[in-house]
């Protein structure tokens, strides 16, 4: 297949260079692809500080009941910003960063297929998020009804202050930027790849990473169609959801969920991504199952447009809705089982080497099992009317979100950090980083299952003296602060390695994808030569000449 | 196990039913969980790289029957928990028919507007309910979208402006069992709480001839000048007390307050010195309510609590 089509022409002025400048303007004005996605990385790292700062705020309000160290205002703008940082500012434009930093190297291309559309999705995402943080600096302050804005309550007479305005108007911005950033995805995986490269040989990275952009394509202009008409609502006095005036509130949850339930696979599915393929390279061994494994995000990809109301099994919409949503919503326990499954069958049997990277990488396989566990408990319709809308579920997405997407964007860090610095980060501090994450995460959210059951509801600035709730959530928000200890570590490796870490080499993990046959960092052009692609593992079948992996290399 | 509340202490038919298939689902979850934990274990001991161990291990891309076994066994799994889904769902939620409800529960931010269409009772944020009878219960909203929960008794259900929602509501024995709203309303939604007071037939029926009682309005002392205060300043524009002008439905109606047990859904006991510092200032107790800090006097304050305390006495 010709994987060169000239989609863009050629420049006629070179693109400009990371070395001939190292000047602010070479990274403003960059279309570098890896420019671009360091430049994602290291916002999104700024807004996970904020949202982590915003999160520790949360816990402190709720170490005992009746605290009032703040206001449930503020209360309810931090948990508000908490979630929407968390979601549209850090998880998801990391995996979109790590993704436009990776996947041209990964599947041999020079850049991606719409370099300056790339550089457009990433400032949109830029000042959008300098557009919802401006919030605070209003008079009214930030946006306070919940990072799912729900109808009625966003709007006038219920929210006078201009907080949703900001908050659904930078999401409209970055949201614009997302779609961008799909389709440039979709079109740089089906157009770009080196010869030999078939969508049967690319990484299960970027398998995943199609699957996700083709989500992004599809979901994201549900919701920005839906910002819209708050927007017109609120500005200019329409009444789409407000039922006061004939509209429909039930209808601006539709549109929500209906953005909101894939957005939760656009945050996982890349997290799947770089997790198959830290296990293969740490456990020497490929992955177990290819096929099944890329052919199962794509039935996830599927399923997950189809299951949206299972977040509205509480708002009365009638049992045979409800059934539908359930069972849809359990059928995904099955391809995400075959995955977890193909995953610690790759470990098996291999020579695993547990640097860090591999720490997170199995840590995420329980920690994501427990989440989505959960998940197919609370898909049963009496479960999740017990449930919803309490801390269990609070529990459940943290197991599903920070356990799953966060512990494989940690695992990817590790990995990818020399190939993006040329240094590798320091294993001591990693090691630090790994058994406090492990330890403040569960310690935090664990409990909140049980808090759940017995009662407790989501989003309150406090909670009543009930038996046991006091030290439950005390023993929560210490595992808070262990948490946030944490992550100052993962932040402090990130400032010694980047100044005094170990040279890395071109392949310091003696990994297979193309992304490791160049330096580290790439130069501007990515490669001087592509190595030949005859198999899913080009540099072991340079490694192995006697041994390559085709036409053994699949599923037997 | 018996003060843990929720799930732990399901006080009626419906909340037993949901109980099991909750724990009988998360008996199986951790079958799985155990499985994963002591594969992943096994493999942490058996197949780390120890030293020494130079080589590259045995390249294997897969096995087909494999794929096949673990991509069966969750689909039989699913297929039981959907059923026994169906079957909870429809033993939590039978179908009304035509029945009317027996009780009207209106979402207000916030607080809880409480209705009993038979009789005409109106009350707030406390719901007496004959133990042992299954309640029809009708849910709306007259604001933003709120939800009904009390942990011990059943299932939550939205309250959405323009939807009307119903379900039945049942305790098993008599008590007092501690709800709260779950949907977020707002500044105050922690402060939205419930109080299901279950009680036997003869009880409930004493409750609700007590709450029928149209008070005569006191004409001297404190309390008569308590009553000239209710009708003079704002309070009427957003409360009712029967047997006088005062009948907005703003807020809760006050005629029966000094019998209910909490002030503002929960913030506060209700006790007259407790409901004498609400008056001075609610916004001190419940910040963001819609009752204002009215700036009373303290022997204002003192007149309108001796008038909503004799409404009560007679």
């Amino acid at each position: 297949m010709s994987s060169r089509i000239p989609l863009v022409p050629e420049n006629a002025v070179p693109l400009p260079s990371l070395k001939a400048n190292n000047g602010l303007l070479s990274w403003v004005s960059s279309i570098d692809h890896k420019q671009i996605g360091i430049m994602y990385l290291i916002i999104t790292l700024i807004y996970f500080l904020l949202g982590g700062i915003e999160a520790l705020l949360i816990r402190v309000q709720l170490a005992h009941p009746g605290n009032d160290f703040l206001t449930p205002e503020l209360y309810n703008q931090l948990f508000t910003m908490h979630g929407t940082t968390m979601i549209f500012f850090v998880v998801m434009p990391f995996l979109i960063g790590v993704g436009v930093y990776l996947l041209p190297l990964m599947i041999g291309a020079r850049d991606m297929a719409f370099p300056r559309l790339n550089a457009l999705s990433f400032w949109l995402f830029f000042f959008g998020g300098i557009l919802l943080y401006y919030s605070f600096f209003t008079q009214s302050g930030a946006p306070d009804v919940g990072w799912f804005a729900y109808a009625p309550l966003s709007e006038k007479p219920f929210s006078l202050n201009k907080g949703p305005t900001y908050w659904a108007l930078g999401l409209l911005a970055s949201g614009i930027g997302s779609v961008a950033s799909g389709l440039n995805n979709v079109v740089t995986i089906l157009t770009m790849r080196t010869p030999g490269m078939t969508m049967r040989r690319i990484p299960l990275f970027v398998w995943m990473m199609l699957v996700t952009s083709l989500l992004l394509v599809f979901v994201i202009p549900i919701i920005t169609a839906a910002f819209a008409m708050m927007l017109l609502d609120s500005i200019l006095g329409a009444t789409f959801f407000t039922p006061a005036h004939g509209g429909s509130a039930i209808l601006w949850q539709h549109f929500f969920w209906g953005f909101g339930h894939p957005e939760v696979y656009i945050l996982i599915l890349p997290a799947f991504g770089i997790i198959s393929e830290v296990i293969p390279v740490f456990s020497r061994k490929p992955i177990y199952g290819y096929e099944f494994v890329a052919a199962s995000t794509v039935a996830i990809g599927l399923l997950s447009l189809g299951v949206w109301a299972h977040h509205m099994f509480a708002v009365g919409l009638g049992n045979a809705a409800n059934a539908y949503f359930s069972l849809a919503s359990m059928l995904i326990a099955i391809p995400t089982g075959v995955k977890v499954l193909n995953w610690v069958a790759t470990m098996w049997g291999g020579r695993i080497n547990f640097a860090t990277p591999m720490l997170f990488g199995t840590a995420f396989i329980i920690e994501f099992v427990v989440g989505g566990l959960t998940g197919v408990a609370i898909a049963s319709v009496p479960i999740d009317w017990v449930v919803t809308d309490s801390y269990f579920i609070v529990a459940h997405f943290h197991y599903a979100i920070f356990g799953g997407s966060v512990f494989a964007i940690f695992a990817g860090v590790y990995y990818w950090f020399p190939k993006f610095t040329g240094r590798m980060l320091s294993e001591t501090l990693g090691k630090w980083h790994f058994w406090l994450t492990v330890i403040g995460f569960n310690m935090t959210f664990f409990i909140q299952h049980f808090l759940g059951v017995m009662g407790m509801p989501r989003r309150t600035y406090t909670y009543y003296d009930m038996p046991y709730w006091g030290s439950m959530n005390l023993i929560s928000t210490i595992g808070a602060m262990i948490l946030g200890l944490s992550v100052l570590i993962f932040v402090w490796n990130i400032l010694v390695s980047l100044r005094h870490g170990r040279p890395a080499g071109d392949n310091p993990w003696n990994a297979w994808t193309l992304e490791w046959a160049t330096t580290s960092p790439p130069a501007v052009e990515n490669f001087e030569l592509v190595p030949p692609v005859r198999g899913r593992r080009p540099l072991w079948d340079l490694a192995h000449p006697d041994m390559p992996d085709e036409p053994g290399a699949k599923t037997v | 196990m018996e003060n843990l509340g929720g799930l732990f202490n399901p006080s009626s038919p419906e909340m037993e039913a949901m109980a099991g298939l909750t724990y009988y689902t998360i008996a199986l979850c951790l079958v799985i969980l155990g499985i994963i934990v002591i594969a992943v274990a096994y493999i942490i001991i058996r197949y780390r790289k120890k030293p020494g161990d130079d080589g590259e291990p045995y390249q294997n891309f897969g096995n087909i029957k494999l794929e096949i076994v673990w991509t069966v066994i969750p689909i039989a799994m699913v297929a039981v928990l959907f059923l026994l889904t169906c079957s909870t769902m429809k033993e939590v939620d039978p179908p009304a028919g035509d029945r009317d409800p027996d009780l009207v529960i209106i979402g207000h931010q916030w607080w809880w507007e409480i209705r009993y269409p038979s009789s005409g009772v109106s009350t707030s944020n406390e719901i007496h309910i004959p133990a042992g009878e299954k309640m029809l219960v009708r849910l709306e909203s007259i604001d933003v979208i709120h939800d009904f929960w009390v942990p011990e008794l059943g299932r939550k259900i939205d309250l959405v402006p323009g939807h009307p929602n119903y379900i039945w509501l049942v305790a098993g024995k008599p008590g007092v069992y501690l709800g709260a709203c779950a949907e977020f309303c707002g500044d105050q939604h922690a402060n939205m709480r419930i109080r299901v007071v279950a009680e036997p037939e003869a009880e409930f029926k004493k409750w609700l001839d007590g709450q029928l009682a149209i008070p005569r309005t006191p004409t001297g002392g404190i309390a008569g000048e308590g009553a000239n205060l209710f009708q003079t300043m704002a309070c009427m524009n957003c409360h009712t007390i029967r047997g006088t002008a005062a009948a907005a439905r703003v807020g809760p109606d006050l005629t029966h307050l000094a019998d209910r047990d909490t002030i503002g859904a929960g913030v506060l006991t209700n006790t007259p010195e407790n409901l004498a510092k609400w008056l001075a200032n609610p916004q001190r107790y419940k910040q963001g309510a819609f009752m204002p800090n009215m700036k009373l006097s303290d022997s204002e304050v003192k007149s309108i609590v001796a008038y909503l305390e004799a409404l009560d006495e007679q």
